[in-house]
C-alpha cells in the first residue's frame, strides 16, 4: 500500500503542472459563489448567517465540474500509453486506483476549503454556527469523493476524454436526478411508494441534505462512503479485464 | 533468466501470439524480430506483466509473471514501445517519479539512481524540460533512462533506437552491449543490422509463432552472400 504514496503526489502536482488546476478552481468558485450570490441563491436575502443557500448547488455543481476532474484519471494514461508505463512498475492496479482517486479527491476537497472566504463572511457579518459550517464542508468533500469515484469509473472505460466526460455526466445526472423533489413525485406517481423511496435513497442530494442541516447522520456517511467504494472496486475490474 | 514458454494471445478471434516459447540466460542480448503486427509487442507485454496471455508462462528469474506479477515487475526495466511518459513533466521530475516508485524513496537514494540514469543516457542538457518539448530522440532516452533507472537484472526495451539518428542509435547500442554482462536483455527492432551488431542471439516471429532461433551467424549462413534482409523476406513471407 505504500505505493499509493508516490501516484498520489504525481496525479496531484500534475493538476497543477498544466493549467487545468486554474482554471478549474477559478470557474468552480466564480460560478459557486455567483450562484449564492443569484437570485436563486438568496445568499443576502435569506437573512440567515449560514451557507446553506452557498451549498444548496453543490450537488448540481459537482454534476458538471467533478466529471471535469475526473474524465482524465484513466482516459488520458490509455490514449498516451502511460498506463503501460504505469502498470508495468511495481504496483497493483487497487493501488494505482487509489493513488490517483485520492489526488483527485484531495484537488476536490481543496477546492471547496478554498470557499473559506464565503465562511469569513458569515462569520464577520453574523454569529453562524460554526458546528453546521463544518458539518455542511465535511458533508460536501464527502460527497465530491463519490461523485469522483463514479468518473474515475467511466474513465477507466475508454480512451477518449469526451466520451468518459459525457458518461460521468450522464452517470451522475441520474443518481442526482433520483431525489430532486419534481423529479421523485412523478416516481411516487408511478411507481410504488416503497420503490420511490428507496430510489429517492440513492441520491446525493437526500444524503447531502442532512449534512448542510448540521447533522452527521451514519446512515448518509455509509452511503457514501459504500458508492465511494464499490465504484472503486468497478474500476479496478475495469482495469484489469 | 526468463523463459518463455508456451504463450498465446487471442484478440477476439485474432490469434495475435500463438504458442512462443523461448529462455534467455544472463549475458544473452536478444534481438526480437518480426514483420509489423506479428506478435513481438504483445509478447513482450505478457513478459512484463502488462497483458495476462490466454495460455503458457512467462517466468523471470523462476518467477512466475501471471502468479505474481508485482514481483517481476520489480525485477524488470521495460521500454514500451514509443517511450510513453507524462509529458508536461521534467525529465528529472519524470525519473524521480519512476524512482520513488522503484522503492528510492530517500531524496539522496532518488537523486543518486536520477542521476545515474541521467549520466548514462545524456539527458543533463534537457533535465529540466518538460517531457512534451523534446525531441524524439531525447523523449526515446527518457524512455531508456526510465527502463535502466534501478539497474535491473533484466531489461525489455521494444524499438529502443526507433526515431534516433545514426550517432544516437550508436550510443544507445552501446549503452545496451556495455550492461550485456551482468544482465538479461531483450530488444525487439525493425533493423537487421542492429541484429549483427549488438545481439547474441535473434528470435525470428511470423504470424505469432518462433520461426528462427538462432546466432546472427547462424542466421547468416541459411543463404551465404544474400542480404539479411532478404533471409528476412524468406522467412516471413507468410505475413506478406
Amino acid at each position: 500500500m505504500k505505493q499509493i504514496c508516490p501516484i498520489f503526489k504525481r496525479e496531484f502536482l500534475g493538476y497543477f503542472r498544466a493549467p487545468v488546476a486554474y482554471v478549474f478552481l477559478i470557474a468552480f468558485l466564480v460560478i459557486s459563489v455567483s450562484l449564492a450570490f443569484s437570485r436563486y441563491g438568496g445568499f443576502f436575502r435569506a437573512g440567515t448567517a449560514g451557507l446553506e443557500s452557498y451549498f444548496v448547488f453543490f450537488p448540481w455543481l459537482f454534476m458538471f465540474l467533478v466529471p471535469a476532474v475526473g474524465m482524465r484519471l484513466w482516459s488520458e494514461e490509455k490514449r498516451s500509453g502511460t498506463a503501460e508505463l504505469l502498470f508495468t512498475l511495481p504496483v497493483t492496479t487497487l493501488e494505482a486506483v487509489l493513488g490517483k482517486f485520492f489526488a483527485g479527491w484531495a484537488f476536490l476537497a481543496l477546492a471547496i476549503l478554498l470557499s473559506f472566504p464565503m465562511a469569513c463572511t458569515i462569520g464577520y457579518l453574523g454569529s453562524p454556527d460554526w458546528g453546521v459550517v463544518l458539518t455542511t464542508y465535511f458533508g460536501a468533500i464527502l460527497m465530491a469523493g463519490s461523485y469522483l469515484g463514479v468518473c474515475s469509473l467511466t474513465s477507466a472505460l475508454t480512451k477518449s476524454q469526451v466520451i468518459s466526460f459525457v458518461l460521468s455526466l450522464g452517470a451522475c445526472a441520474v443518481i442526482l436526478f433520483l431525489g430532486f423533489s419534481s423529479f421523485t413525485d412523478t416516481l411516487e406517481k408511478t411507481l410504488p411508494l416503497p420503490v420511490a423511496d428507496a430510489l429517492a435513497n440513492f441520491s446525493f442530494i437526500t444524503h447531502f441534505d442532512a449534512f448542510t442541516k448540521g447533522i452527521i447522520d451514519p446512515k448518509d456517511v455509509v452511503f457514501f462512503l459504500s458508492l465511494t467504494g464499490f465504484t472503486l472496486f468497478l474500476n479496478v475490474v475495469a482495469l484489469e479485464r | 533468466m526468463i523463459e518463455v514458454k508456451g504463450l498465446v494471445k487471442n484478440y477476439g478471434a485474432i490469434r495475435a501470439v500463438d504458442g512462443v516459447t523461448f529462455s534467455v540466460k544472463r549475458g544473452d542480448i536478444l534481438g526480437f524480430l518480426g514483420p509489423n503486427g506479428a506478435g513481438k509487442s504483445t509478447t513482450m507485454k505478457m513478459i512484463t506483466g502488462f497483458l495476462r496471455p490466454n495460455a503458457g508462462t512467462a517466468t523471470v528469474d523462476g518467477i512466475d509473471v501471471t502468479a505474481d506479477p508485482v514481483a517481476v515487475k520489480r525485477k524488470l526495466g521495460y521500454l514500451p514501445e514509443s517511450a510513453p511518459a507524462y509529458p508536461e513533466m521534467t525529465v528529472e521530475e519524470f525519473l524521480g517519479f519512476i524512482a520513488e516508485v522503484r522503492g528510492f524513496r530517500s531524496a539522496d537514494a532518488k537523486r543518486a539512481q536520477v542521476d545515474r540514469a541521467i549520466g548514462l543516457t545524456h539527458l543533463a542538457p534537457v533535465r529540466k524540460q518538460t517531457i512534451e518539448t523534446l525531441s524524439k530522440g531525447f523523449k526515446q532516452r527518457v524512455g531508456v533512462a526510465q527502463a535502466i533507472l534501478h539497474d535491473p537484472p533484466a531489461l525489455v526495451l521494444d524499438e529502443p533506437t526507433d526515431g534516433l539518428d545514426p550517432n544516437q542509435k550508436n550510443e544507445i547500442r552501446a549503452l545496451i552491449k556495455s550492461m550485456a554482462v551482468e544482465k538479461t536483455i531483450i530488444l525487439s527492432t525493425h533493423i537487421l543490422e542492429e541484429v549483427e551488431a549488438i545481439c547474441t542471439r535473434v528470435i525470428i516471429i511470423s504470424q505469432g509463432k518462433v520461426v528462427v532461433d538462432e546466432t546472427p551467424a547462424q542466421l547468416r549462413s541459411r543463404q551465404p552472400g544474400a542480404r539479411l534482409d532478404e533471409i528476412f523476406r524468406t522467412l516471413t513471407r507468410g505475413d506478406i
